[in-house]
Formats: C-alpha cells, sequence, structure tokens
C-alpha cells in the first residue's frame, strides 16, 4: 500500500449540531513511518481529532481515512477492530488498568487484536515480547514483576503504557500528552525510548502536545491551530 | 478468545475490589441461604406434617370438621365437642371390611402433655413417616392398669425414666387443681422418637381413663366416692365412650365404601376422614403462611441483588477511565457490557454457591436443635431439582439485573471514548 498511512480531508465535527465546529480540517496528511508533532493548547480539538483517528467519533462532513480505509464506511463494531489492529495508543496519564499486572496491561492489545496477538507470537511469544518491550523501555522484569501497576510510578506506567502501544506492531502510534506528567528528564528519556521503538517497528508516530519544547526530534511539526479552520472560532 | 479475556477481566475486576465485591458476595449468599432454607424447611415441615400419621386408613370421630378430627386425634390440638359411644365403636370394629380398630380416648393431661387413652393395639398399629412402627426406647407396653408409656419429648422434657411415678390432671389445665393424685401411674416404658405428637403423649390403658374417673361425676370429685387404687384394678372399667377410632382395613378399596357407611351409620352422627385427605386440606390452610414466607424469602434475594446492583453502579464513576483504556485497545462498547453482566453474573454464581454451602452448614448446625426442640428431623440431602430451579433463577436474576449497571457502562463508554473528561 502507498499513500499516506492518515489522511483527512474536509473534516468538520461538533459535538451538538447547534454549536460551532470543534474541528474544520481542508487536509492533513502522515506519511507512513512519518514523526508528526501535532502542537495545540489544551480545547484546541486534539481529543476530537485522536477520536475520529481512532473510529470512536464519526465526521458530520470530510473523510477520515487510514491505511487508505475510510473509517465512515466501517460499522462501528468494524472501527473496534480496525482501531485494535492498526493503531497504538499512549494518553497523558491513568493509561493502564489498575488491577492488572504490567505485563497483562502490555498484552490487552493482543487480547483485541488477533493480528496483533500473531505478531507478538511470531516474534517470540506474547509473555516474552512483553518483557522485552517493557526491558526496552527501561522496565526490567525485578521491576514490574509482582507489582500492581498502581504502584508504579507515573513515568513508569507511561513507558508501561508506551510498550503496549507498541506491541504487535500497529502501523500508527498515537501518543496524546504522554510526556505532561513528567519531569523533563524522564520526559527526555522517554521521548527516546517512543522514537526508538517507532524506528525499529517502522510505526508512524503522531505525537501531540501543547508543549512546543518537545517538538524538537520530530521529522515534522504542525500546530493544530495551522491546519484547523475552527480553532480560530473556538477561541 | 475476546469472551476469555472479558472472563479474565471479570475475574481480575472483581478480586481488585474484593472488600466491597466480597460484602457484596456476602450479602447474596445470605439471601441464597435464606431462601433455600425457608424452601427446605417448608417441604420438611410439610413432609413431616404429612408423615404424621400413616397406615392408618380412616379416622373417626363425631360429627364434627375433618381438619377439627384431624387436629384432636392425631395433632392432639383441640378438644373434641362430642364423643363416639362403645357400642358404636364395637359396630365399627366388628365391621367386616375393618381389619384393626384402635380407639382413643383423650381429655386428661400430665403437666401439660395430652394423656391418650387407647389399648395396646395402638402400639401394633400406629404407623408414621414411611409406615414406621412405635418402637421402645425402654420399657414396654402398659399391662397393669396403672402402667403409663410415654412419649420421647415427655421423657426429656420432664426427666422420666422406666418406673417413675406420675400424676395425672383432669382436664387440661396445669397441674394441681383437679389431679387424680391418689392414683398415681408407673412410666412402664418410653417410646422411642418419632418427630410426630406422640413424643408428646402420655399413653394410658382405656381403662385407666375410667379408672381415674371411676370417683367422679360432671367433672367434680364426688366426696366420700374415693374409691382405693386396689379396688379399681378389680372393677369392671369398661368404657363408655371413645373420642375418636383409627381404624385399618382390609383392602384399600374397601375404604371409600367403609368411610361412606361410618358417614351413614344409623346410632349416631359419625365421621371417618381419610388422613391424607385431611392433612392435605389442613395444609392448604396453612397456604397462606406459606406464599407469605416465600415472598419474604423472594423479597430477601432481590435487596441482596439490589445491593450488588448498586455496588457496580458506584463502581462504574470511578472506573470510567479503565473502561476507557479497554475501548483505546479496541474494546467494543459492547465487550464493556458483557464485563458488567459478567461480573453480576460472576457475583450471582458465587453468592449462590457460597449461598448452598451455607445452608449445608447452616442444616447441620440447626439439626440436633431443631429435631430436639420442634422434632422436625431435616434430612440433608443433595440439593432437588427445586433448589437447583431457584439455584438457577437467583443467578439469571442477577445476569439481568446487571445489565442495569452494564448499559450505563456502555452508554458512558459511548460518550467517553478513549478520554474521559473529568
Amino acid at each position: 500500500m502507498t499513500g499516506p498511512v492518515i489522511r483527512l480531508e474536509g473534516v468538520q465535527f461538533r459535538w451538538r449540531p447547534q454549536e460551532s465546529p470543534v474541528l474544520d480540517i481542508p487536509l492533513l496528511e502522515v506519511e507512513r513511518g512519518e514523526r508528526l508533532f501535532l502542537q495545540g493548547p489544551s480545547g484546541s480539538g486534539k481529543s476530537t481529532l485522536l477520536n475520529l483517528l481512532g473510529g470512536i467519533a464519526r465526521p458530520e462532513a470530510g473523510r477520515v481515512e487510514v491505511l487508505g480505509r475510510d473509517l465512515a464506511a466501517l460499522s462501528g463494531a468494524a472501527r473496534d477492530a480496525f482501531r485494535a489492529d492498526h493503531v497504538g495508543f499512549v494518553f497523558q496519564m491513568f493509561n493502564l488498568v489498575p488491577y492488572l499486572s504490567a505485563v497483562e496491561n502490555v498484552l490487552l492489545p493482543c487480547r483485541f487484536s488477533a493480528r496483533r496477538r500473531r505478531a507478538a507470537e511470531a516474534a517470540g511469544g506474547l509473555a516474552s515480547e512483553a518483557r522485552r518491550l517493557l526491558g526496552h523501555m527501561g522496565l526490567n522484569e525485578n521491576r514490574v514483576d509482582g507489582r500492581t501497576v498502581a504502584e508504579l510510578s507515573v513515568g513508569q506506567q507511561q513507558r508501561v503504557a508506551a510498550a503496549r502501544a507498541m506491541i504487535g506492531g500497529p502501523e500508527i502510534v498515537i501518543a496524546d500528552e504522554p510526556t505532561s506528567s513528567l519531569d523533563a528528564e524522564a520526559q527526555e528519556r522517554f521521548l527516546a525510548l517512543l522514537f526508538d521503538e517507532a524506528a525499529r517497528t517502522g510505526a508512524t508516530l503522531l505525537f501531540v502536545s501543547h508543549d512546543t519544547r518537545l517538538g524538537g526530534g520530530f521529522g515534522r511539526a504542525l500546530a493544530l491551530a495551522d491546519i484547523n479552520r475552527a480553532s480560530a472560532v473556538a477561541a | 478468545m475476546t469472551f476469555g479475556t472479558i472472563l479474565h477481566l471479570t475475574w481480575r475486576s472483581l478480586r481488585n475490589r474484593r472488600a466491597t465485591a466480597g460484602l457484596t458476595l456476602f450479602a447474596l449468599a445470605v439471601s441464597v441461604m435464606l431462601v433455600l432454607g425457608v424452601e427446605k424447611l417448608r417441604t420438611e415441615a410439610k413432609a413431616s406434617f404429612a408423615n404424621t400419621i400413616s397406615g392408618t386408613d380412616l379416622i373417626v370421630g363425631a360429627r364434627s370438621g375433618s381438619v377439627q378430627l384431624l387436629l384432636y386425634s392425631v395433632f392432639r390440638i383441640g378438644n373434641a365437642t362430642n364423643n363416639i359411644s362403645w357400642s358404636s365403636y364395637q359396630a365399627l370394629a366388628s365391621h367386616p371390611d375393618v381389619a384393626w380398630a384402635v380407639p382413643l380416648s383423650l381429655g386428661d393431661s400430665h403437666r401439660g402433655f395430652r394423656v391418650l387413652g387407647t389399648t395396646a393395639d395402638y402400639f401394633a398399629h400406629y404407623r408414621y413417616g414411611r409406615r414406621h412402627a412405635l418402637a421402645f426406647a425402654g420399657g414396654k407396653a402398659f399391662d397393669d392398669l396403672f402402667d403409663a408409656v410415654i412419649g420421647a419429648e415427655v421423657a426429656r422434657a420432664l426427666g422420666y425414666q422406666v418406673g417413675d411415678a406420675i400424676v395425672v390432671a383432669h382436664g387440661l389445665g396445669g397441674e394441681g387443681f383437679a389431679a387424680h393424685a391418689d392414683k398415681p401411674f408407673r412410666v412402664s416404658g418410653i417410646l422411642a422418637k418419632t418427630g410426630t405428637p406422640v413424643d408428646r403423649t402420655v399413653h394410658v390403658s382405656l381403662r385407666a381413663i375410667e379408672a381415674i374417673h371411676v370417683d367422679w361425676r360432671g367433672g367434680a370429685r364426688q366426696p366420700g366416692l374415693g374409691v382405693p387404687a386396689d379396688r379399681l384394678r378389680g372393677m369392671d372399667l369398661q368404657p363408655r365412650q371413645v373420642t375418636a377410632v383409627l381404624l385399618g382395613v382390609k383392602s384399600r378399596f374397601a375404604a371409600f365404601k367403609l368411610q361412606r357407611w361410618i358417614n351413614e351409620y344409623r346410632g349416631e352422627p359419625l365421621l371417618a376422614v381419610l388422613p391424607g385427605v385431611a392433612l392435605q386440606e389442613l395444609w392448604d390452610l396453612m397456604g397462606t403462611a406459606e406464599a407469605a414466607l416465600a415472598a419474604v424469602s423472594i423479597a430477601v434475594v432481590a435487596a441482596g441483588l439490589l445491593g450488588m446492583v448498586t455496588m457496580l453502579l458506584a463502581g462504574l464513576n470511578e472506573r470510567r477511565r479503565e473502561m476507557a483504556v479497554l475501548r483505546a485497545v479496541g474494546a467494543r462498547p459492547l465487550h464493556l457490557f458483557t464485563l458488567l453482566v459478567c461480573e453480576a453474573t460472576a457475583l450471582a454464581v458465587g453468592g449462590a454457591l457460597i449461598g448452598l454451602g451455607l445452608l449445608y452448614l447452616a442444616l447441620m448446625a440447626a439439626r440436633p436443635l431443631l429435631d430436639a426442640h420442634f422434632g422436625l428431623f431435616i434430612d440433608i440431602a443433595a440439593p432437588t431439582v427445586r433448589d437447583l430451579t431457584i439455584l438457577g433463577a437467583v443467578v439469571l436474576a442477577g445476569a439481568m439485573a446487571g445489565a442495569v449497571p452494564a448499559f450505563r457502562a456502555y452508554r458512558q463508554s459511548l460518550a467517553d471514548g478513549m478520554m474521559v473528561r473529568l
């Protein structure tokens, strides 16, 4: 497959019909393997954009294409399955299911996506692949085993979440403010690990943050305000 | 695969909230135990009740109601309004269809226990439960005029042993105000426990009943008429009347014919009832209480399930992030719905099983007490089909009640998506 991994065209979205649109994006294309930094303050429609890309929200106008598939053409269940197969997410905080262990959290996508489970199995087995990713994120076994994820520090939790987003090699990894609850040093380390792993799997990385200082290491940096015509109205 | 994941999540999620989930489980288990326990008691009471008398084909008394006749003749509750004359008894006993006839004479008491005048045939023909005959735990049937055979409960409550002397009171009041103290009885035998009113009865011979009333006229002692006990032994103590008669027939088919013959008996107005029919009639009278009991236990289960729904609903708000995470890794809203229904179902199944276990523990603990105090011997057996139906209904109701929080989780996950704005 050639062409952009993500393509938004003429996308409009509003929460309620009488409200003004939150998003109005004439065009956004993200190429395969790209590392895109998307900057926007909170309230600029970032979350909405991610919900559109995840197939959780549907635009009222325009097309959202992910890996060449028009998400609007898929049923709700198919969009959920598509997301499970192809997109890994890391959020700002509370990424983990509190009652599962770190390894079980990392393996969650493999529970909902047969494709990612097969990929992880092919990479050396589910548990060992999860451990490998955790180790790569600087969390070796004795730091996470036998502890509930709630006992991990916020930085450690974010790294578990990153390992989860990467397992089974999804084509797209979307990170939404994953570092904003980390201190500067931890932020750098986290970004480095994220880049490393994305480069290894060839995943396209879409990184969303309000913090412009983080944009340095990315291949391309965009301000949401520049591509979203609705942001002027919202502000 | 996905369903296996959801079951795994169900288990881990409940384990994570083991304090609240445990309490909910316990409440459900107690309610299930109550429902099964009430059901068990009801069936056991009914069985014990129906087992009070068996092997007797007809009970005959003066004409009144069949339930009343059953109550005074078998359960020793209430009094006969009229007696049967001795000649009618003899006519019954000599009827060609009658295999055996046992006369019963009631009206006296001993320290709160009824005294029953009868013949030694009573011990041969009275049957209870699955045709169990009366057995002697000690001693033997009455032989002498002043011999008495006491039921197991009488012996236990009053601490009597074979050979003890007892005094029978006239009428059913307490001791002392009209005691036949001049004619003491001797305990000749103690019956083995039966779980029927027999346990609470003092049995003496019909002649003994006559004997203690020889010097009584119209319910009061005649002054100067005191007859020494020794002289009584030589007297003709033919009873003039009896209270009721238990009949056995030669062939089962004869019972109905005989019943009709008795009910149309010319000599005096008599009533013959089939014990099984009368027992059923009496039990039906208690139908309302039975229904009320069932309603209460159902309400208890409903309260338990309500508690469970409350717990799951209350937990949903703090689980919004967890739901959002699951959505982000690919769970469909339907999966979250299923997760909540599974949690409810798991709690219901756990409650049902633990409740069943608690029931057996409670039964084992309560059995000796029920046996000793109420003469109710509970048979501890495997769950009946009805028990399993109740358990199934609880699980089903639990799963259905789980749909309430599940639907809320479903709606919530649709609204929240992958990100919770709190």
